[in-house]
């Protein structure tokens, strides 16, 4: 497998800064008075699927927007493939939650996902054929074509969540980042997203994912960053999604009879 | 009517009316879209100060060191509304409330305290504009649109008005693709490399030059109905954004049209003998084109809200 490649010997952090997808140091964000990422390290593995898990506040989304460029960091810096974020912005493939956006946007499915075309196409370049053939192809992938030229506030929420995996397909990027994909969306749509998001890391692709629902982090990914404002753990599934880490994360938020019923690692 | 009295009287103050209104309400679709449609009445209301202070300092009424007031009154402004947002860490909306009113209690101050009877300055004049005196006395009807010697005697807010549209619509053209991304989606669009923050402020600024040379020309009233009242209810009609800018355009013009016609013969026709202000009559027609598609246009239901 190749996470284990990059872990066999211990610590992430032997991961050569050059070689990770995504690599975050000293990352330190906030909002106000309180801090909301604290001093963050994180060495996204190549051609894994990598939950961040943490409670709620705990600044998931936060360290995936600053490592994007979306909120300007206090401090910390982020690398692309071991170069600067400004020109590997093609090689990155965004999915914001989706309560971010206004869906009463007048603008149509097709619409959206063209969206991703946006470095291709820039400013000016006409929308031909081949563009719409790319975009009708991505909306194939989460099973939406049929939906292609309705207004995008027609939709429930799983094919809205669609709409957006569709519109990140269309960027052909190396690196997906997944703001929550999973949340509020019908059990259909999950088995959707998740299938896509498996044929991706067949693909070679990189997936990082911000995951709320801990029963589902063993059978879904292959690598965990825990976090609460400070990084908790990172590593395989294997050997670091653990009790020990998830309560070092949730506090006494998490009930020890919760922890039970998920199938951990021995920790 | 015939032509000998259309081209001079009513043409230049129609087309600058249509010219300005079309101005205002491209822009104006995506501050509405993005819950900043208010900013188009905080400019409006922020351009008196400027142009007062460049009165003072140039002791006369000449349109282009008023517009430069009017435009540096509204980059201060702009400037302000983030300031008090960001330090406040208060909603842009009262932010622009407290700028907007602060500014123009100024600028009527200034008004009061300087000695404008001799000059036409007031603020009448501010609110309503005088779209009617702009008319073109050097023409003698439709073949005036081919001589030179008449054409150089057009009102000169007219050729103003159409470049500034022109600018306007060579923005939005140009930027099309960033400003729909970046209004549906910002963290998106940031992601993808769209400066957000600068072409946010772009929109602002365009706005402003747009509002300051409608205001020059048209008055305040025109200005803030047609930010808002075309685009509103342009996105009534429709559920594409490509779709509601034209719809805003033709509500635009036919406010305009509409607005000005009725304000010069309305009167009459119900038997009274005093025409009433275009400016105003127009932003009535513009409230009552919403109305209406409020009542019975195809996409007034929330499209967000669960179907059936």
């Amino acid at each position: 497998m190749s996470i284990a490649l990059a872990t066999d010997h211990g610590s992430p952090t032997e991961l050569g800064l050059d070689q990770s997808p995504l690599a975050v140091r000293g990352m330190t964000v906030s909002y106000g008075q309180k801090p909301a990422v604290f001093s963050v390290d994180m060495t996204v593995a190549e051609g894994a699927m990598t939950a961040i898990i943490g409670p709620n506040g705990a600044g998931k989304s936060t360290l995936l927007k600053a490592a994007l460029g979306v909120i300007s960091p206090l401090a910390g810096r982020a690398t692309v493939y071991g170069k600067a974020l400004k020109g590997q912005r093609h090689r990155i493939a965004y999915v914001p939650q989706r309560a971010s956006v206004d869906w009463d946007f007048p603008t149509r499915v097709i619409d959206v996902v063209q969206m991703g075309l946006y470095r291709e196409l820039g400013l000016l370049k006409r929308v031909r054929a081949k563009h719409v053939a790319k975009a009708m192809a991505c909306l194939d992938r989460v099973g939406m074509t049929d939906f292609a030229d309705r207004q995008i506030g027609q939709l429930s929420g799983g094919q809205q969540q669609r709409v957006f995996l569709a519109r990140a397909l269309a960027q052909g990027a190396d690196l997906y980042l997944l703001d929550e994909p999973f949340a509020g969306v019908d059990a259909a749509t999950e088995k959707a997203i998740i299938s896509v998001l498996k044929s991706l890391k067949d693909e070679g692709k990189t997936v990082v994912a911000v995951h709320h629902d801990l029963a589902t982090v063993a059978e879904y990914f292959d690598r965990v960053f825990l976090i609460n404002t400070r990084k908790v753990a990172e590593g395989p599934v294997a050997t670091t999604f653990t009790a020990e880490h998830l309560n070092a994360a949730y506090g006494g938020r998490l009930a020890m009879a919760q922890i039970d019923q998920l199938d951990l690692a021995a920790g | 009517m015939s032509g000998a009295e259309f081209v001079p009287l009513s043409l230049t103050p129609l087309l600058i009316g249509v010219f300005a209104a079309i101005a205002c309400a491209l822009p104006g679709n995506f501050l509405l879209l993005r819950r900043q449609a208010l900013i188009g009445d905080a400019i409006s209301h922020v351009v008196l100060p400027g142009i007062v202070v460049a009165f003072l300092l140039t002791g006369a009424v000449s349109a282009w060191p008023m517009m430069l007031g009017a435009a540096g009154a509204s980059l201060i402004a702009v400037g302000m509304i983030e300031a008090i947002r960001r330090l406040g860490k208060i909603e842009p909306g009262a932010a622009m409330g407290v700028t907007f009113t602060a500014m123009f209690a100024a600028g009527v101050l200034l008004l009061e305290q300087t000695d404008t009877s001799s000059v036409h300055l007031d603020v009448e004049h501010a609110l309503y504009g005088n779209l009617e005196s702009l008319i073109w006395l050097d023409a003698i009807g439709w073949e005036s649109l081919t001589d030179p010697v008449a054409l150089a005697g057009l009102p000169e807010e007219l050729p103003r008005i159409f470049l500034t549209l022109l600018g306007v619509a060579a923005f939005i053209w140009l930027f099309w693709r960033p400003l729909k991304i970046s209004t549906f989606d910002p963290s998106f669009a940031q992601a993808v490399g769209v400066s957000t923050g600068v072409i946010g402020l772009a929109l602002v600024v365009v706005a402003a030059v747009a509002a300051v040379a409608a205001f020059d020309a048209v008055g305040s009233i025109i200005v803030i109905a047609m930010f808002i009242c075309p685009p509103a209810a342009a996105r009534l009609m429709t559920n594409r954004l490509e779709v509601q800018i034209a719809w805003s355009v033709v509500f635009a013009a036919l406010s305009a049209v509409l607005g000005y016609v009725l304000a010069g013969y309305g009167p009459i026709w119900v038997g009274s003998n005093h025409a009433v202000s275009a400016a105003g009559m127009i932003a009535t027609i513009s409230g009552l084109i919403l109305a209406v598609a409020a009542m019975f246009a195809p996409c007034r239901t929330r499209s967000g809200a669960p179907v059936g």
